[in-house]
């Protein structure tokens, strides 16, 4: 006999009380994939393989092989990935307790600002205004920043690349720091590639999203979409990576599970309006 | 006088397509040194070394003094025509579906008689002309008797298209033509009277200079391709493969690591998988359909052309890595030229010394520059040769490695302290 | 100087025989060799036992050599050769019995050539002729013999100005001797126009320059005197013969052959000069080779072939018969028998056996043999002179 509270999860859920949102993007090797200076080690785009299909290699089976980084495609990034989380315990994908898997989320809109400047950068000014309409931003939950920036369509406006690198937005020092000492977030998320912005490298410290939130031994998703279906809070993000033995991070499957307006239908299990939805479409030749 | 050729009318569709037949493909193994020389642009005969008495049909002892030092040298091909006779008549189907086809009887200066192709050109017996040697569609080598003084539209000449890979009137897949060398490709390639001229380019996100130029000539249609991506490199065979005549594969992943140089594998698996595994996707993917067009009408489909490099013939330690993954393709490219040959498509393989761009950076001169070497590419599909070493550097490495490989491995290791 | 060679005095030759020539035949080279031998006894009266030397000449008898046939046939032997010399075979396989039944080395000498003939067997032949062929020639329009002797053709046309019509009448004249001869293949008579305006093969060559290649055989007996005499077999002796090969190695291009070298060692062992000839077989492949043989055996000087050709008539009642069963072109060319064909036929003329027209009064007869383009040129050349029993010795 299951625990009330599950029972009713589960009840709410079959209802169509609970929705669960899709915050994930597709793999595909249309996907694009953060870009390095070419000297340095490069992340891997997904790449998938046939090994059957039907087919003399496998007549009753269809199966492939895949590749790619740990930080390709909608991907968590865990504490080890920077080199300010080296030392910390519980830093690598296999160390992480299994409970901070599932948190609730704050998702601040900055769609607005974003379509406006791709370099928008994300204030403690813009949280505070946030937190007099929603409330604080409570402890141990993720913070998502919304920018619509999934719905980009083409690997060459998602990625947004010039002369001087990639343009996305992303939090600022001080913000990230606000985050971590005064609000004790499990994690930042964030649309594009890069929980911070493109052009983090020319912040102080560079990357500050990275460097202080896993130096705190917090984490990071990115190419999150679908985040304008998400309440500004009541959210829960269930976001699990691979278990990868001292795991950098991995690609996942995030889901949110959401409340539904009261005269919503029963959940349908199959629909897949998640397919309309695909933030990054193939480019047609 | 020679025929300019004349733009094909577009093919038939409703007509069966010609299934690709061979000259004689058989040689001993002597005459084999006739085609090495002519894989090379070469044209050698066996010379004794005792009695200086030059040799041919190729054999096993001197026919002067029997003794067996013979050694293939150069030749310059100066003849004269001694009698000539036009072909209505074959026993191979190869011919027969040329018929007629015109041959000569020519007694070089040096010494033997030839049988050769005769060219259009070329007068009536008794005339000077110059012998060449030249890859047949069976990829042996065949000697073909050209006028003395070049004839305008020369290369036109239907016997010596049978020989050639001439883009002319053809389309031409260039896989990556967003590097220097790839837009100088396309441009020479466009130049050299192609119909269609497909600019292949990955990476959509990043802008190279001079790239967007290209789509402004006439016959170049943009398309993405990523030899990475198996998938992509599939759809872009379904969509423009059964029309591609020649295949000019640029795409070159080049790092400068040996083996201490860099930790992990990361670097060296992104060189294997642009530079081999992407034209293995390449062949598994194209070269079933140029198999079956090798007889296509006049725009047949006729060769497959591959970047490799000097460094694939011996390791050159400080792009050691790289060099490994040029090595893997040309094995590869052997490959393909054997699965190739029955339709008469060419694989030429070209191994330029270092190219004048950022990877070679540190390398001193003299490097070969992108606009010289796509110009060698076009002349190597006009020619009859299969394996190309342009620029100086390339020309040296290879004659120290046909000499000994192993003082070349040496002299490599050496040069990298 | 060579020492002086030996007569062939008691030795002839005897029983030419012919296994009928068929365009193409589902049987094997044995089958045709077999039917020879079998038509030599039966003509001999002689059963298998006695033959104890055999001479073999075939290109589809592969894989086997005249080796194998000993024991397809079911015969024991004392003397066995294999002449894989093409047109050449029929005199050079008479000079190797003849020597082997003079010195006592055999008894009866069957020598015998034929080949079948399959719809694809003639390319595949040609496919594989030659080392220097395959690597040299046949890659080259693979045309065949016929390109390798429009080459010498043309050369010859314009050096010596033959013309086609010099060609025709030879050709003419031996279709009318075959319009008799019970096996020649070709049946029709052949008018100048249709030689001159056939079916272009290799310039300057067409249709009825070439040879049709088919199936058939030939062969003949090598005996002493004594015993064809005992066998009441009519016989024709061997007054001399010559034998080269790659003659005028040094010769841009083939207007010559090995006979220019040796003709008056031919003549002179056989006390008589080219115009004691009776009945002439040329190797015929090809119009020009006839000529090429008619000057270097002396018929005429080199180059004056044309103008011999136009002053003489070749056909059983001319001034020269020539070919007088048809020839080659006419008949047909059975392989290795084609080799044999010409010296079969003067054996017939000689011992009044003639299956077709016969040459009045025929004593002294030439038979040339020619063949084995490995290259660019014929290698071998050769040639007999044989005698009617009872003319002169």
């Amino acid at each position: 006999m299951s625990d009330p509270v599950l029972t009713q999860l589960v009840a709410n859920l079959v209802a169509g009380r609970i929705r669960v949102v899709d915050l994930t993007q597709t793999l595909s090797p249309d996907f694009p994939q953060i870009v390095l200076p070419p000297e340095m080690g490069q992340a891997w785009p997904f790449r998938i393989e046939e090994a059957s299909r039907y087919d003399e290699r496998g007549p009753a089976w269809y199966w492939n092989n895949f590749s790619c980084s740990e930080h390709t495609g909608t991907h968590f990034d865990a504490p080890i990935h920077w080199i300010s989380g080296r030392y910390l315990p519980d830093g690598s994908t296999d160390t992480i307790p299994a409970a901070h898997f599932i948190a609730p989320a704050c998702v601040l809109d900055c769609s607005k600002q974003a379509a406006a400047d791709a370099d928008f950068l994300l204030t403690v000014g813009f949280l505070r205004e946030w937190e007099k309409r929603h409330g604080r931003i409570p402890g141990g939950s993720w913070v998502l920043m919304r920018t619509d920036w999934s719905k980009r369509t083409g690997p060459v406006a998602y990625q947004n690349l010039d002369e001087t690198g990639q343009h996305t937005p992303g939090p600022d020092a001080e913000a990230v720091r606000f985050l971590v000492a005064e609000r004790e977030v499990l994690g930042f998320g964030s649309e594009a590639i890069g929980t911070d912005a493109g052009q983090a490298f020319h912040l102080r410290p560079p990357y500050p999203c990275h460097y202080y939130m896993h130096g705190s031994g917090r984490y990071g998703l990115q190419c999150l979409t679908n985040l304008d279906l998400l309440p500004p809070t009541g959210a829960i993000v269930i976001a699990a990576p691979l278990k990868i033995r001292d795991g950098s991070g991995s690609p996942l499957r995030a889901i949110a599970l959401v409340p539904a307006p009261a005269n919503a239908p029963a959940r349908d299990r199959n629909r897949t309006s998640e397919a309309k939805k695909r933030g990054i479409k193939r480019k047609r030749r | 006088m020679t025929r300019p050729l004349v733009r094909p009318p577009r093919k038939n569709p409703m007509l069966k397509t010609r299934v690709p037949t061979l000259p004689p493909p058989g040689r001993s193994r002597v005459a084999l040194g006739l085609t090495a020389a002519a894989a090379r642009g070469r044209f050698e005969l066996q010379v004794c070394r005792d009695c200086a008495t030059v040799q041919y049909p190729p054999r096993e002892a001197c026919r002067a003094c029997l003794s067996q030092r013979l050694d293939w040298r150069a030749q310059d091909g100066a003849g004269e025509l001694l009698s000539e006779t036009t072909l209505w008549h074959s026993h191979e189907l190869f011919y027969r579906e040329r018929m007629p086809w015109r041959l000569g009887m020519v007694r070089l200066d040096c010494g033997p008689v030839v049988v050769a192709h005769l060219h259009g050109d070329c007068t009536a017996a008794p005339s000077r002309v110059r012998v060449r040697a030249a890859l047949d569609r069976a990829g042996q080598a065949t000697l073909i008797a050209l006028p003395q003084k070049d004839t305008p539209n020369m290369a036109d000449d239907r016997q010596l298209r049978e020989m050639t890979c001439d883009p002319k009137f053809r389309k031409v897949l260039i896989t990556d033509a967003k590097t220097p060398l790839g837009q100088a490709t396309v441009e020479a390639i466009a130049a050299a009277g192609a119909d269609l001229v497909w600019a292949g380019y990955g990476e959509p996100w990043k802008k190279t200079r001079g790239f967007d130029r290209l789509a402004s000539i006439p016959q170049v249609s943009l398309l993405p391709l990523d030899l990475t991506d198996s998938r992509a490199v599939r759809d872009a065979a379904g969509e423009i493969g059964g029309r591609v005549d020649i295949l000019i594969n640029t795409a070159d992943y080049h790092r400068i690591y040996g083996i201490a140089a860099r930790n992990g594998l990361e670097t060296a698996r992104a060189e294997m998988d642009m530079n081999y595994f992407g034209l293995l996707r390449l062949a598994q993917e194209f070269a079933p359909a140029m198999r079956g067009r090798g007889a296509d009408g006049q725009s047949s489909a006729v060769a497959w052309v591959n970047l490799l490099s000097i460094f694939a013939l011996s390791n050159f330690p400080p792009h050691g890595t790289y060099s490994a993954s040029k090595a893997a393709a040309l094995s590869l490219a052997q490959c393909l030229r054997a699965e190739l040959s029955p339709a008469g498509v060419r694989v030429i393989n070209v191994f330029p010394g270092p190219i004048d761009d950022e990877w070679n950076q540190l390398l001193p001169p003299p490097k070969i520059v992108p606009a010289r070497l796509a110009s060698d590419i076009v002349d190597a599909l006009r020619g009859g040769a299969e394996d190309i070493y342009p620029g100086d550097i390339a020309q040296e490495w290879l004659a120290r490695w046909r000499d000994n490989p192993k003082t070349l491995e040496r002299e490599l290791a050496a040069a990298s302290r | 100087m060579s020492r002086r060679r030996t007569a062939y005095d008691e030795v002839v030759v005897t029983a030419p025989v012919t296994v009928p020539y068929v365009r193409y035949s589902i049987h094997g080279a044995h089958w045709f060799l077999a039917g020879a031998l079998a038509e030599l006894l039966k003509h001999a009266g002689l059963s298998k036992d006695k033959i104890d030397g055999l001479c073999v000449s075939s290109f589809t008898l592969a894989p086997d050599t005249a080796v194998g046939l000993t024991q397809h046939l079911g015969l024991t032997l004392r003397w066995l050769d294999h002449i894989p010399m093409g047109g050449a075979c029929g005199i050079v396989a008479l000079r190797r019995a003849a020597r082997a039944v003079q010195n006592g080395d055999a008894e009866a000498v069957a020598c015998i050539a034929g080949d079948t003939n399959h719809t694809d067997s003639f390319r595949l032949n040609l496919a594989t002729f030659s080392q220097f062929a395959r690597d040299a020639v046949y890659p080259y329009g693979s045309g065949g013999a016929n390109a390798s002797f429009a080459f010498l053709t043309g050369y010859y046309m314009r050096t010596y100005g033959a013309k086609r019509e010099d060609f025709g009448k030879l050709c003419i004249a031996q279709r009318t001797n075959a319009l008799k001869f019970p096996y020649a293949l070709m049946k029709k008579p052949l008018t100048l126009d249709e030689y001159l305006k056939a079916r272009l093969i290799a310039d300057p060559l067409r249709l009825f320059d070439c040879v049709m290649p088919c199936a058939g055989a030939d062969a003949f007996l090598v005996l002493h005197r004594a015993q064809a005499e005992t066998l009441g077999l009519p016989y024709a002796r061997i007054l001399s013969t010559i034998e080269r090969h790659n003659a005028f190695p040094d010769d841009a291009i083939q207007y010559r052959g090995g006979w220019a070298l040796d003709r008056d060692e031919l003549y002179a062992q056989a006390g008589i000069g080219p115009q004691d000839v009776d009945v002439l077989a040329t190797y015929d492949d090809y119009p020009v080779i006839t000529l090429m043989q008619m000057e270097d055996l002396g018929f005429c000087e080199k180059g004056e072939g044309p103008d011999f050709v136009r002053r003489n008539t070749f056909t059983v009642d001319g001034s020269l018969p020539v070919n007088t069963s048809g020839g080659q072109l006419s008949v047909g060319q059975a392989g290795a028998a084609g080799g044999f064909l010409g010296l079969v036929e003067v054996i017939r003329q000689l011992t009044d056996q003639a299956l077709g027209g016969a040459v009045a009064g025929a004593r002294i007869g030439l038979a040339s043999g020619f063949g084995m383009i490995n290259y660019d040129r014929g290698l071998c050349s050769g040639a007999a002179i044989l005698a009617a029993s009872g003319g002169p010795s």
